[in-house]
This record gives structure tokens, C-alpha cells and sequence, in this order.
């Protein structure tokens, strides 16, 4: 055996010994049982065979808007007043789609230079232009509020990891999802009850303290109508447990916080003095001084605990409080005290959120698939590797190794993927790319060999027509491989979950071939060639005892028959 | 052994037959999705509620239906699904009770109907979470644990979920049936009655989809395959001549539509895999149809003198050995697959057993015309006759 051919087959040994360890590791024990666990260990299911729940999430980034906006709109409001600048108007004339325009109306045009140095001072996120009849309009730089946008979503990603993670459940995919929709997928595997994990998620947890400047009432209208019908400046109109009781009631807070969620330091589950379930939070430093400073200043009045816009509870401010509180209305049952405590500890969501996609996938079924799948699979592989077998012979082994090795190395990468923490996941679809690599992967060996037989039947020595045959077919099979691979690669940026895991086998199951059918099957070809020359009985036997097993008898094929056409 | 030795079939001169085989389906499957079936758009794409339910004996639609129907849920597609012995229903709610507003209240409203004779304060084990089971058992500590007790029962839990789930296919028929289950302690088997009751089926499946996702899903569906068809295009016009890939580009998407049409004709449902299988055919009809050129650009340069349509199907016949094969064995796979993958690839497999055949054939039988055609064309319009792809190698 030459040196160079030596090294091709150390070379091979070594790739499938790499792949092998991908796929089963060091195995405890070498029987069945063992080897299985050390499969299943290896190689990551995706959530449609393991069981699970899939959902896709929509940020309404636009509330994270709303609120810059909203800030915007305070800073503009003192500036003008500190400025003495007069305007009759200023609103957000379409919050819901375009929360960031801003309109003022009657500035008089004498204030101009004011009124631009103001924004250019102090917001310059905005830009403004002049409109008729002296209204000014104001909107977000469009770079700034694309940032502003993408931040909620990842800080809305973040904040469900947190929260995700907190309930305990394993190997979540939280990610972005979609080409710019704003939109979150998660993965939960082994949670087919989805419910309370999705109340959890989507909780926005907005947690503020603020003054309650007036009330009780019963109704919105009763309280309206004690301020004459306009709700007073700096405060706002808000419903809940404004009084002790069942009944939802209504009162006015005060517009500022004097702390909010971002001041927590912790959150913990506890019992009020009645004995109902509560939560207990603790101030960071800079929010315990701004909580004393406030109650100091507000001995005597009301404040309201708010929670996502509804008054928590409230409670009169008997003494200055530095740095504890209790969050202890709306009679909360133990979970919910639990849960309540777990969300504010992971911080707010920077926007609401709604879920658009729900899959479960029972665990039944997911077992369902894998008996399918294997079966469908096993059943497809065999069937190719014994035609091949009888079709080609001696041959049909060469391209049966390279099957198998082609099998390998896919799995051995599904393998090391979880190896190196990446867990590319296979899937049902995926398992159906695994077939379908057999099937397609078999088409590079076949084009191969027919092309060899041809080259023979032209009156080619062995070697020389397994040589015309690899470099006439390389081409053709270069050139399919990269269209099969245009379209795999289309589908893994589009497709999701399942769809993806087809992809990523289909691809990773094509370029195994270019290996296993191109230079694993050229170098058993060079071997059993080097072999024969030297009349090895050994290298038939290797290959599959067929009588003398030259090649030409390999391919069934007697070279003093000529063809009869001739080429050109 | 050798299937096709020496064989010259004239493939050329068969065209029109081809044409009128070709126009019959893929006119069939245009006037189903035009005019009759539509496209059956699955609901991934259109956007739904569906509840996969499996029950612990042969299912009674009527009694479904009208379970639906006093929990306000009316006309529910309801059908079995899978093989009779499974007692697998299939209901679908369609759009109507999809809202993203509350996403999961069909899904909630089909349970609750079913769950008929719930008795008060129990939980219905067919349906419980292993976590479910886990907080009961532990509050009620049969087996008196200490500190590892969270561990321990959880092990109990999963191990009562697991059998459920893998050893009964998902449905409990009797709470007996615990008392015998692997990993399972006696103990905690006998306590299960004072907590749970069974109902007749368990959930195996739930897909929602909102609207806003379903069309989403429609536009990326579409532009993945115009994608795919350009990115062929690209790399055929590069590799070959553009004429080559204008003719590959027309067989796939010939394939497609006939592919679609099938779908169409036999009111399957094309659900997120039938688009990934329909762009793996769009992949591998390209496969065959590369192997007819690339030998058809080899045969120029050795065949100067011959006439295009001479070296055309000189070229279809001697690769004729090789595209039956392949197409024979990856069809005998995507066979497999359509006969032994069970219910969820169905439509997935079905895709590629279509798409297999007609992609063999219209390498054959549309790509390798339309190049001869293209030639004539040319000829007829006093051009230089033949372009010579020499590109490669």
C-alpha cells in the first residue's frame, strides 16, 4: 500500500472516530441499553419529539415609545413654563400607531428660538418642524427610534429569561424571531401546560408608589364629577383597591413616581398582619433615600401601591419609611404572592406583550414520532443499502460504507453540536431530512459508478475509468449539491422551529456526502485497486469475497465487450 | 446487474405527448385551486384553533359534536384522525375563536366541554401536568418524606406522567392502571383516586395560530420559493447559460405547480413542512435536471457537428441510467417515509412522493425541450445557431 493512500484511510478512521465520539461519547457500557442512553444523551430532541410548548410573542414596542414620549412631553411642558413660553396645546394626536409625534399648537412666533433651543437642548432624540397657524410638530429621529424599539425587544427577551428561568424551566429557547416584527419565540420543552408560564410571561409587572392625591370613589363619573369634569394637573384618575373592600373603587394618583420596579432590590413572598399571603420588598439605596425623602415630606397623606395601572392597595404614611414596603391587596392566594414576588424581582417589561402562536406537543405524541420516524427511516435505509448491494455488488459495499459513514458524521454533528453547547436539535421534519439525505446521497455514488461503467464500456483500463469517473461526475455533483443547498439554506432563514431542523440535517447531510461519496468512496476504490495489483486476497474478502472481485467483475462487467456506438 | 444498457429512446420527438400530459395536471390543479378546492392553505398559514384529543375508547363524533355544540362551539370541523385504532379526533375551530386578544380560549372551551362529568375539586389525570401531579402527592406525602421529599415525588410524578404518556399512547382508562406502572410506588397509586379522576381522552396536540402570524407565515412562504427559484436561476446562468437556467427554472416551478395542484385536487392541507418538502423538490428536480445539462454541455464539445435535438437526447439516454436510479431509490425512501412516518409527516411525505416522480420526469420531458426549442427559435430567426456553453471545466 503507498504511502499517500495510507494516510487517506488514517485520515478517514480518525474523521469517523471524531463523529462517533459526537455521537455516543464514552459509553458507560458497550450493550444496547447502553449505548441508547448515551445516544439520547448526545443528541438533542426538538421540542415536536420531546414534548412541549411553542409560542411566538408580539412586543407592542410601541408602549415603550408611548413612554419616552410621554417623558418628552413633561420635560417640553416645564421647560416652556421655566421659559415663560406660551402654547395652548400639546398632545400626541395618534398615540396607538404614531405614539412619538408630538403636536404643539399656539406658540407664538416670537418664542421660536426658545422653543428650538429647547429641543435642541434637552431632547434631542426629537426632531421638530413648524406647521401652519403656529403648531409645531415633533417626532423621534427615525435611527432613535428604531434603537429605542429593538431595546425593548431586548430587554423584553431578557426580562422573560429571568422570569423563565426562575420557574425552572430547562433548556428554554427565548429569541428573537422574525425579520424585524418585533416578535419573540419561546420554547418551554416539558411544559404541556402552558397556562400559568404564559400569565407569568406576560405580566408587564409595571410596579410604581405613588401620592394618592384624592378619593375614594365608587365610579369613574362620581369622581369626575367632584373635579368639575377635568382630572387635575399632575394627577391622574386610576381604579382598584383605592379603599378596603371588595368592590373595585376609584381615586386620583399622583402623575409622578416616587419609586418604581427599577428601585427594587428584592421581593419575597410573605404573610401580612392578618395572615394573608403578601409580598415584601426591599429599596436599593438611591430608592430607599427618594422613598424617605417623599414620606417624610407626605406624613399624614396616602400613598397608593400601583401594580400595571390598578391601585394595588394604599395606606396612610404614618411615619417616614426608608427602605421596606408590602404589597398586601387585592387578596392574593399564596401562589400568586409567590408569583408576584418572582416577577417583580425580574423586572418590568418595557412593553405589553401578546402571544400569537401556540403549539403544545403532548409528550405521547412526541414519543409517537420518534417510533415513526426511527421506523421510517430504518425501513428507507435498508431497503437502499441491499439494492445498492445487488445492483452494484462489490461496489454496491463501497457505496454502502459511504452511507454509513455519511449517517454517521450527520449524527455525530447533531452530537457535538450539543457538545459544544450550540444544540442544533433534530426534529421530526429533521428525521425525514436524514431519510431523505439517504435517498439523495445515494444519487452522488450512482453518478459516479454509472459513470465509471460507461468509461469501462469505452475501453478504459480500471484505474483510469474510476479516475475519468470521479472527475466527470465531480462537476455534476458539485453543481447539485450547491442548488440543494440554495434551497436548504433559504428554508433555515425562514423556517422556524421543525422547518429548521430539516434544513440544518438536509445541509449538514449534503456536505457529509461530498465526503463519504466522493473521497471516502474514490480512496476504498485506490485501496482495493492497490490491493489487486498486488493480488491481495485479503482486500476481496474487505470488500465482499465476489469471486476474484477485480473491478471490472465488481461492476459486472466484461471489458471485451465493446460498445456499440462510438463516441464522436 | 444493469437496468438500461445501450438504450436510445427518442425523448425529443415524444414532446408534444409530454405537453399534454404536463397541461392536463397542471391545468387540473390550476382550475381546483381557481374555481373548487382553493388551496388548502393548513393552519399555520390560515390561522386557527386546532385540538388533537386521543380517547381511551373508539370516539362518538355525534357526542363530540354536540359537546361543542352546548359549550357554544358551533360547527367545529370534528374528524377522526390517523388510523381508526388510535381514537384520534382532530377539532378545528378555524379563525373564529382565534383572537390574539385570547389566544387560547377555544383550546379552553373544547377541554371544559369535554371534561363532561368532572366531579367538584378533582383534577382529570389524563389531562394534568407532571407538576400537577407532583404539588398533590407532595401535599399529601403518602410516604411520609423528609428533606429529599421534593426530589422524590417529582421522580413519582414523572414516573406517572411517563407511563400515561409513552407506555398507554396518552390515555389512563382506569386509575388502577397505576398500581401495576414501572417506578410507580404502591403507595402513591392508592392515594390517586382521593385527588384525580380520569375523563375519556386526553389533549395529544394543540396548534393556535393568530391571524397576523398566519398571513406573515403566507407572504414568507411565498417569497422563500421565489427566493429558492432565483437563487437556481443565479447559479445556473453563471454555471451554464442563462437560457439553461431560464429552462431549469420553468421545469421546477412546473413541478411546483403541480405539486400544489395535487394538494389542491385532494383537499390536503399544506402546512409549514409541505413548504420545506416543496423546496427540497425545488432542490432536487434542479438535481436531475443539472445532470441532463451538464452531460448535454459535455456532449457539445465532443458532437460539433451534430444537430442540438440529436445531442440533446444522446445526453437524456446516457444519463437515462443514472436518473432512473436515483429517482427509483430516493423514491423508495420518501416511500418509506409517506408509508411508516406515521400521521404528523403525511403531508410532508406526500409532498415529496409526488414531487419526486414528476421532477424525474420533467427533467426529461420539459427541461431538455425547452432548450431544443429555445435552439429552433434562434435558428428560425437567423441567429447564430448554437451557444456553446463553455463555462466550466
Amino acid at each position: 500500500m503507498n504511502k499517500n493512500l495510507l494516510w487517506k484511510l488514517l485520515f478517514i478512521v480518525g474523521t469517523m472516530l471524531f463523529f462517533l465520539f459526537g455521537i455516543f461519547g464514552v459509553p458507560k457500557s458497550l450493550s444496547g441499553e447502553g449505548l441508547l442512553t448515551a445516544l439520547t444523551d448526545h443528541i438533542h430532541l426538538g421540542l415536536d419529539l420531546k414534548g412541549g410548548t411553542h409560542l411566538i410573542l408580539q412586543v407592542h414596542v410601541n408602549d415603550a415609545v408611548n413612554v419616552d414620549a410621554q417623558n418628552a412631553i413633561e420635560v417640553l411642558k416645564e421647560q416652556l413654563r421655566t421659559r415663560k413660553v406660551d402654547y395652548t396645546d400639546i398632545s400626541q394626536p395618534d398615540p396607538q400607531n404614531n405614539p412619538d409625534h408630538i403636536v404643539l399648537k399656539g406658540v407664538q412666533p416670537g418664542s421660536r428660538s426658545d422653543l428650538l433651543s429647547i429641543v435642541q437642548e434637552r431632547l434631542p432624540e426629537y426632531d421638530i418642524t413648524g406647521g401652519a397657524e403656529n403648531s409645531w410638530v415633533m417626532s423621534m429621529k427615525p435611527s432613535m427610534l428604531n434603537d429605542l424599539k429593538n431595546k425593548a425587544v431586548t430587554q423584553a427577551i431578557e426580562t422573560i429569561r429571568n422570569r423563565i428561568d426562575a420557574l425552572g424551566v430547562s433548556e428554554p429557547t427565548i429569541q428573537e424571531h422574525g425579520l424585524g416584527q418585533y416578535q419573540i419565540l419561546v420554547q418551554l420543552p416539558g411544559v404541556d401546560d402552558p397556562g400559568r408560564v404564559k400569565d407569568i410571561m406576560q405580566s408587564t409587572a409595571m410596579l410604581e408608589i405613588k401620592q394618592m392625591t384624592d378619593g375614594p370613589y365608587p365610579n369613574e363619573q362620581a369622581a369626575l364629577q367632584a373635579k368639575g369634569g377635568i382630572i387635575p394637573v399632575d394627577s391622574m384618575l386610576m381604579s382598584g383597591a383605592c379603599a378596603n373592600g371588595t368592590e373595585p373603587t376609584w381615586c386620583f394618583v399622583s402623575r409622578t413616581s416616587a419609586v418604581s420596579g427599577k428601585d427594587l432590590r428584592s421581593a419575597d413572598p410573605t404573610t401580612d398582619q392578618n395572615g394573608q399571603p403578601a409580598v415584601h420588598f426591599n429599596l436599593t439605596g438611591e430608592g430607599g433615600q427618594r422613598f424617605f425623602n417623599f414620606t417624610s415630606a407626605h406624613v399624614g397623606d396616602s400613598l397608593a401601591v400601583v401594580l400595571d395601572n390598578k391601585v394595588q392597595e394604599v395606606a396612610n404614611i404614618k411615619e417616614p419609611i426608608r427602605d421596606t414596603g408590602e404589597i398586601s391587596g387585592g387578596r392574593m392566594s399564596e401562589q400568586q404572592a409567590k408569583d408576584l414576588s418572582m416577577i417583580l424581582r425580574s423586572g418590568a417589561l418595557p412593553a405589553s406583550i401578546s402571544y400569537l402562536e401556540e403549539r403544545t406537543v403532548g409528550p405521547s405524541l412526541g414519543a409517537d414520532s420518534i417510533r415513526s420516524g426511527v421506523r421510517a427511516a430504518v425501513v428507507g435505509m435498508v431497503a437502499v443499502l441491499i439494492f445498492m448491494l445487488i445492483y452494484y455488488r462489490g461496489a454496491g459495499v463501497n457505496a454502502d460504507v459511504a452511507l454509513i459513514f455519511n449517517l454517521i458524521i450527520l449524527l455525530g454533528f447533531l452530537g457535538w453540536s450539543t457538545i459544544a453547547g450550540v444544540n442544533v436539535a433534530l426534529t421530526l421534519p429533521g428525521i425525514a431530512g436524514v431519510i431523505l439525505t439517504v435517498g439523495m446521497g445515494v444519487d452522488s455514488n450512482v453518478l459516479i459508478f454509472e459513470r465509471i461503467r460507461e468509461e469501462l464500456r469505452n475501453g478504459k483500463t480500471p484505474p483510469s475509468a474510476v479516475d475519468q469517473g470521479f472527475s466527470h461526475a465531480w462537476i455534476t455533483i458539485v453543481d447539485t449539491h450547491v442548488t440543494t443547498i440554495v434551497s436548504a439554506a433559504i428554508l433555515f432563514i425562514f423556517g422556524t422551529g421543525p422547518v429548521k431542523g430539516f434544513a440544518t440535517t438536509l445541509t449538514f447531510g449534503l456536505l457529509a456526502n461530498l465526503f463519504t461519496a466522493v473521497f471516502v468512496s474514490r480512496v476504498i476504490f485506490e485501496w482495493v485497486l492497490s490491493r489487486k495489483q498486488r493480488g491481495d486476497a485479503l482486500g476481496n474478502l474487505v470488500v465482499g469475497n465476489f469471486e476474484n472481485a477485480a473491478l471490472l467483475k465488481v461492476f459486472n462487467y466484461k471489458i471485451t465487450k465493446f460498445p456499440n456506438y462510438q463516441m464522436v | 446487474m444493469e437496468f438500461f444498457h445501450d438504450v436510445n429512446i427518442d425523448f425529443l420527438g415524444k414532446k408534444w405527448y409530454f405537453l399534454a400530459f404536463s397541461l392536463v395536471f397542471s391545468v387540473a390543479g390550476i382550475l381546483s385551486m381557481l374555481f373548487w378546492h382553493g388551496i388548502p392553505w393548513g393552519v399555520d398559514f390560515r390561522g386557527g384553533t386546532l385540538v388533537y384529543v386521543k380517547f381511551s375508547h373508539t370516539p362518538d363524533l355525534n357526542a363530540v359534536r354536540s359537546d361543542m355544540d352546548r359549550a357554544g362551539l358551533h360547527d367545529p370541523k370534528i374528524q377522526t384522525y390517523g388510523p381508526l385504532a388510535n381514537n384520534e379526533v382532530l377539532i378545528d375551530l378555524g379563525l373564529r375563536e382565534t383572537s390574539e386578544q385570547a389566544l387560547d380560549q377555544g383550546k379552553t372551551k373544547i377541554i371544559s366541554a369535554l371534561e363532561r362529568n368532572a366531579p367538584a375539586g378533582k383534577i382529570d389525570l389524563n389531562n394534568a401536568s407532571s407538576l400537577a401531579v407532583k404539588n398533590y402527592v407532595m401535599d399529601k406525602d403518602p410516604l411520609h418524606l423528609g428533606s429529599d421529599a421534593d426530589q422524590k415525588y417529582t421522580a413519582q410524578a414523572q414516573a406517572i406522567v411517563n407511563y400515561r404518556d409513552k407506555v398507554l399512547g396518552g390515555v389512563l382508562s382506569s386509575l388502577d392502571q397505576l398500581k401495576g406502572a414501572p417506578g410507580v410506588d404502591p403507595a402513591v397509586a392508592a392515594i390517586m383516586p382521593d385527588g384525580f379522576f380520569l375523563s375519556d381522552f386526553g389533549v395529544r396536540n394543540v396548534e393556535i395560530v393568530g391571524p397576523q402570524v398566519g398571513g406573515q407565515l403566507r407572504t414568507q412562504a411565498g417569497l422563500a420559493t421565489l427566493y429558492s427559484l432565483l437563487g437556481m436561476l443565479v447559479y445556473l446562468g453563471f454555471r451554464f447559460e442563462w437560457i439553461y437556467g431560464i429552462a431549469a427554472v420553468i421545469t421546477v416551478f412546473h413541478d411546483t405547480l403541480i405539486t400544489v395542484g395535487a394538494f389542491s385536487l385532494t383537499k390536503t392541507d399544506i402546512s409549514l413542512t409541505v413548504i420545506a418538502a416543496i423546496l427540497t423538490l425545488i432542490g432536487y428536480s434542479n438535481n436531475d435536471t443539472i445532470v441532463v445539462f451538464d452531460r448535454i454541455r459535455e456532449n457539445i464539445k465532443l458532437m460539433r457537428r451534430e444537430k442540438l435535438s440529436e445531442i440533446v437526447n444522446r445526453s437524456i439516454n446516457q444519463t437515462l441510467s443514472r436518473t432512473i436510479l436515483t429517482a427509483g431509490l430516493t423514491f423508495l425512501t420518501v416511500l418509506a417515509l409517506f408509508l411508516f412516518g406515521g400521521e404528523v409527516l403525511r403531508g410532508f411525505s406526500l409532498a415529496l412522493v409526488i414531487g419526486i416522480l414528476i421532477g424525474t420526469y420533467s427533467s426529461i420531458a420539459i427541461a431538455a425541450p425547452i432548450l431544443v426549442a429555445y435552439q429552433d427559435w434562434r435558428i428560425e430567426k437567423g441567429k447564430r445557431p448554437v451557444a456553446i456553453p463553455g463555462k466550466a471545466r
